[in-house]
């Protein structure tokens, strides 16, 4: 086992798997999606309070578990990098955070969505929402350090590093946000206060981050391609390859 | 003293230089040559421990240098491109300053000896910017001065906007710290002789 | 000519920061000056009523003083990167962690320590109390180190980078914020009547973890910057 890793750590050999995994992902992603819209949109009971309005959870809350995961995710392929010095490690960051970053997104517009019909305003400084915020804010940071820095190796390194100081961070931020937001409001107006769940509805949030973490992978994997053949445009094997030849 | 073991540089998408080794013992000369962007300057600051080299290790006296860290950093005296002077201190300041953070303190006596001995007497007090770029260069080159007791000299492009009675200095300096023992490694495009001292010549960017 | 052992070694570290920054005062002015225009433009921009000044009185000074010091770390590395100054430090034989401490406590002194100075006769201006006024002064005076110390990482990630400076609010910014909700909430909670220990023991207790782990990161960031 510990030689078939090692073996996939080089971008050469990790280029054709990653092509030929990725499309399983998707296609997971794919079933899982409709599997979970399908109990989010008809299957679940429409909700004593919030009508039929609440079924936004199905987006917003998985879109923000994987959210979060996907920078711990992140932070750990730059730990690994910066550890290992192994190359493949900070392109599997790079790829992660795109993806991560438009999850954030998501989870903030579907939230927003959502505190429309609720509460009638489009944007609530609650806990939840003011940290994912603060979470784009990390993602677009780490993308906008490696971009701004010319040389890719000490990009990766410099953006790395700043990765695992977010991810320190981060619960330091969530919790003092989530103070922040006792101190100045009741808990009544809080997008985190789902309706009480009814086992359909919590299956169908399940279903539907597992949906969004095979489509993380997926689209992960495909970026890690595209970065892996910018940063090897050089090399042989990848001269050779069909598509560099299209 | 100073061994090199496969070094590798890739800049951007080119590779500068690889499978680069050499065995420097203490008492020879190092001298680097090659066009501009032949990665003279890579291979001086991974010699340093400031680079990381894509392949290969760099050692002193047999520890890797980007792990001996600080005990590594007590034997190097370094002078770099930038002259290492700041504007805003005197040149007598610069001196001490710049000494102090290579670890040795130097007085205000041995300092102005120094400054005095690069030609640069009566200007001790003087605000480095107001001093030419051959001053400023001369004022981080006096450090050669109090350096002594650092065995490992690693100077990149030491002669730049040196008048020949300056070079002359630099170069005496340096023929004298090998003559006691230590080591140097130079790059420089001026084709200085090195009278009776043990030279290996490098060149980079074949 | 002796080898200069640590204390004498961050000393002189420190002098020459604190050296520099005496003979070119236009950097530390112009941070003291920008947060105090900033402070100020807020009554300009929301009202004079002194009922309003005092609620917003604690989130404008901490903002600015966010801002102030976020200017600040422009001048911390950037200067000694580019004439050479910062390799030096990073091949010396002690600890960069430490030597990048020695620069961070410098800076602060300099662009931290007036903010802390000028503050309460701001919050005057604003209508505040006596006692909060005494915790505005304490909690900045806990929080500006910690500014110092979280940003001076930006600072060393964003060397000899095209526009540093608004990067640098992108990365620090958001890493701020605990600071802020709590150095802001100490003064809020003397204007309301209330007791403000908490929040400044939760202060000092980002103070040290920003000591503790800061300068390991900064120093770990300058290395990545230099090579």
């Amino acid at each position: 086992m510990a030689l078939n890793w090692w073996k996939y750590a080089a971008p050469q050999t990790f280029y054709p798997l990653a092509g030929r995994l990725a499309p399983w992902f998707l296609a997971l992603a794919a079933a899982l999606a409709a599997a979970g819209l399908y109990i989010g949109l008809f299957a679940a009971p429409t909700d004593f309070q919030q009508g039929e309005s609440y079924r936004i959870i199905f987006v917003h809350v998985p879109a923000a578990w994987m959210s979060m995961f996907m920078y711990v995710v992140m932070a750990s392929w730059c730990a690994v990098g910066l550890a290992l010095g192994t190359r493949l490690s900070f392109i599997m960051a790079l790829a992660i955070a795109p993806t991560g970053a438009m999850f954030t997104f998501i989870a903030l517009w579907s939230g927003s969505l959502w505190g429309k019909p609720t509460w009638g305003t489009w944007w609530v400084w609650d806990a939840r929402l003011t940290s994912e915020l603060i979470l784009l804010f990390l993602y677009i940071g780490f993308m906008a350090l490696h971009a701004a820095i010319d040389d890719v190796r000490r990009a990766d390194r410099a953006a790395a590093l700043l990765a695992l100081v977010g991810v320190v961070n981060v619960p330091i931020i969530y919790f003092s946000v989530k103070w922040w937001n006792t101190l100045h409001q009741g808990a009544s107006v809080s997008l985190t206060r789902a309706p009480s769940m009814a086992a359909t509805m919590l299956v169908g949030m399940l279903i539907m981050a597992l949906a969004a973490w095979m489509y993380a992978i997926a689209a992960s994997l495909y970026r890690v391609r595209s970065i892996i053949l910018e940063r090897e445009a050089h090399a042989d094997w990848v001269r050779q390859l069909p598509e560099a030849n299209a | 003293m100073l061994d090199a073991a496969s070094l590798e540089c890739v800049r951007g998408q080119r590779r500068l230089f690889h499978r680069l080794s050499f065995n420097l013992p203490s008492g020879h000369v190092l001298w680097v040559l090659g066009p501009n962007g032949s990665g003279k300057t890579s291979l001086i600051r991974m010699l340093c421990g400031l680079l990381r080299p894509d392949a290969g290790e760099v050692r002193w006296r047999g520890e890797e240098v980007r792990a001996s860290g600080d005990s590594f950093h007590a034997d190097l005296l370094y002078l770099g491109h930038a002259p290492a002077v700041k504007g805003d201190l005197t040149s007598l300041e610069n001196v001490r300053f710049g000494l102090a953070q290579t670890g040795l303190g130097a007085d205000a006596h041995e300092a102005e000896a120094a400054l005095n001995e690069f030609g640069l007497a009566g200007r001790e007090r003087l605000l480095a910017r107001f001093l030419s770029a051959g001053q400023q260069r001369r004022v981080g080159l006096s450090r050669l001065a109090l350096g002594r007791s650092k065995p490992l000299w690693i100077l990149d492009e030491p002669f730049t906007a040196l008048d020949s009675q300056a070079v002359e200095l630099v170069q005496s300096h340096l023929t004298r710290h090998v003559m006691g023992g230590g080591t140097v490694v130079l790059a420089s495009h001026h084709d200085i002789g090195f009278a009776g001292t043990p030279v290996q010549r490098l060149q980079l960017g074949a | 000519m002796k080898p200069l052992a640590l204390a004498p070694m961050l000393a002189s570290v420190v002098r020459r920061d604190l050296t520099l920054a005496l003979r070119r005062r236009s950097d530390a002015l112009t941070t003291f000056f920008f947060f105090v225009i900033v402070v100020s433009l807020f009554p300009l921009g929301i009202s004079p009523e002194p009922s309003i000044l005092r609620v917003i009185a604690p989130g404008v000074v901490w903002v600015a003083a966010l801002l102030a010091s976020m200017l600040a770390l422009l001048r911390l590395f950037a200067p000694d990167f580019d004439d050479g100054t910062l390799e030096q430090l990073a091949l010396s034989p002690q600890p960069l962690v430490l030597l990048v401490s020695a620069k961070v406590l410098a800076h602060w002194l300099v662009t931290g320590l007036p903010l802390v100075l000028i503050a309460p006769l701001l919050g005057l201006q604003f209508q505040l109390p006596a006692s909060a006024l005494g915790n505005m002064t304490l909690s900045l005076l806990l929080g500006t180190p910690c500014l110092s110390l979280i940003g001076a990482i930006g600072a060393a990630l964003t060397l000899g980078v095209r526009g540093a400076g608004a990067l640098l609010a992108l990365l620090v910014l958001p890493l701020y914020i605990p600071v802020l909700i709590f150095g802001a909430a100490a003064v809020s909670a003397s204007t309301e009547g209330m007791p403000a220990g908490g929040h400044l023991s939760v202060l000092g207790a980002l103070l040290l973890l920003a000591i503790v782990f800061g300068p390991v990161a900064s120093a770990a960031a300058v290395r990545i910057a230099l090579g």
